[in-house]
């Protein structure tokens, strides 16, 4: 079947979509979006997180039919979408920039120096909060959707918030320690 | 695999009824797990996700009318008030990203023993509305809906509409035991709600059974203690002979089995620790606000 739907702010559609294909292996298979990663396929871990609808959800538990005609945000679109929500107006992210995602503008991935990210994602790379990378994804998308409710979050909301995405490398302080940041850097308009 | 799309509940029915082995999907949580796990290959997908009004619910007089597909995330914000149990009981489902997908039609499809929301469910009283194209719309009583592990009782072309639920009268609590406060299957729950306009006590235990059950002999036990001693009346303290005898015979309605999450001796015994907290905790809440209403007046 044909799936046609917004992904990062722009109209998509996927074809030869088998009926019972997850969101998450359209993004990634038939999309060249493998920002989301694939780990539990049972929505234990989080790392497929993306934004349905504004809401974040496990793509891998949400069937590609069901996306027809929805808004889909994925770690990609991350840094617009956050720009767009400061900003005003945006015209999203097209699927070969998402799909070079990594070395537009050059950024390096250690400093993020050079490339446009997400203040959530600067927030990652200042704090540490990133060893072997493969929950971060998730972890951002859930983090950028924490702050945008909640601007002033307790560590109890943060845990909350997170409590979908498991990391097996850091032991979680240096991510809170970074949407800490994030929300900091937030409220001071930096 | 066919993905069949209705716009409206009619169509639903309609699909259901042409193709009674397709499988409804809403939050999908259940479903696709399945599916991504080459458990289940349904010849049919029944896609609720576009039927507006499985999303809604509605408040009345005694009951809410709780949409199938209202997300656990607005029933843990919006209806703390009016269903209290549940509310608790959405809180502990999963992650939030599961909780803005899943919902109570879903655990009431799957009719896991081990589904949060069946103790908050028995304990506050509940029916569930079906319907079918054929037949319409019937009510089956929460108590006679769960019929063996992983099954219920609906008919094959059969879908969950709502369900309605009583407003809380009085405290109600939920209580479940994991490894950890997220991404827990429960080892054991027990939901336990207080109903002082009947003066009785309903209680729901999850996981500790074939299917959630009631502990009814633990529940005529205590409303009997409770008349005889005038509780209701006095709000003194419930006896703590009495509230033993009730965790025992809430642990002694439990029939489990011993898996990778637990033993069958463990859950029995945290169900009767569970049934004495939970009685404890919602017996304060009444006398607290027993005082509170004897102090205004």
């Amino acid at each position: 079947m044909r799936v046609n739907f917004t992904v990062n702010g722009r109209p998509q559609q996927a074809d030869d979509v088998w009926e019972g294909e997850s969101l998450l292996y359209v993004l990634r298979e038939r999309l060249g979006l493998p920002g989301s990663k694939n780990a539990c396929e049972q929505g234990e871990c989080g790392s497929c997180t993306v934004r349905l609808d504004g809401v974040p959800v496990c793509s891998c538990l949400v069937a590609a039919g069901q996306a027809e005609g929805r808004d889909v945000v994925t770690v990609e679109g991350l840094a617009d979408y956050a720009r767009q929500r400061t900003q005003g107006e945006g015209e999203g992210t097209s699927l070969d920039a998402a799909q070079r995602w990594q070395a537009a503008g050059g950024t390096d991935s250690r400093t993020g120096e050079g490339g446009a990210l997400a203040p959530i994602q600067q927030a990652f790379i200042d704090a540490g909060a990133v060893q072997c990378g493969f929950c971060t994804p998730g972890l951002l998308v859930a983090s950028d959707e924490l702050l945008e409710r909640n601007p002033n979050p307790s560590d109890a909301d943060i845990r909350e918030a997170l409590s979908g995405n498991l990391c097996r490398c850091t032991g979680y302080e240096k991510i809170m320690d970074a949407v800490r940041l994030a929300a900091a850097r937030q409220s001071e308009g930096v | 695999m066919d993905f069949l799309r209705p716009a409206s509940w009619e169509e639903a029915l309609a699909a259901k009824a042409e193709h009674p082995t397709a499988v409804p999907i809403a939050g999908g949580t259940d479903v696709m797990v399945e599916i991504n796990f080459d458990h289940r290959r349904p010849e049919y997908l029944l896609d609720l996700n576009r039927v507006g009004e499985l999303h809604e619910w509605e408040a009345g007089e005694d009951t809410v009318r709780l949409g199938a597909s209202v997300p656990y995330t607005a029933i843990m914000e919006r209806l703390r008030a009016e269903l209290p149990g549940l509310a608790l009981a959405a809180h502990t489902v999963a992650s939030p990203q599961i909780r803005n997908r899943g919902g109570v039609g879903g655990n009431l499809g799957t009719a896991s023993p081990a589904g949060d929301a069946h103790p908050a469910l028995l304990a506050a009283g509940a029916e569930v509305e079906v319907a079918s194209a054929a037949r319409g719309t019937r009510m089956i009583p929460i108590d006679a809906f769960y019929t063996g592990v992983k099954r219920n009782a609906l008919q094959p072309d059969e879908l969950i509409r709502a369900v309605h639920i009583a407003k809380a009268d009085g405290p109600q609590q939920y209580s479940k035991v994991g490894t950890r406060n997220a991404m827990v299957i429960a080892v054991c729950a027990f939901g336990l709600a207080l109903h002082p306009a009947t003066r009785t006590v309903r209680t729901g235990i999850g996981s500790a059974a074939p299917t959630p059950v009631r502990a009814t002999a633990a529940e005529e036990f205590l409303n009997a203690a409770l008349e005889e001693g005038g509780f209701w009346d006095n709000g003194k303290i419930i006896t703590p002979s009495a509230v033993k005898r009730f965790a025992d015979l809430c642990a002694a309605a439990c029939n489990p089995i011993d898996d990778v999450r637990g033993t069958a001796g463990y859950r029995r015994h945290a169900i009767g620790v569970l049934a004495r907290r939970t009685l404890t905790w919602t017996w304060e809440s009444y006398r607290d606000a027993r005082r509170t209403t004897e102090g205004a007046a």
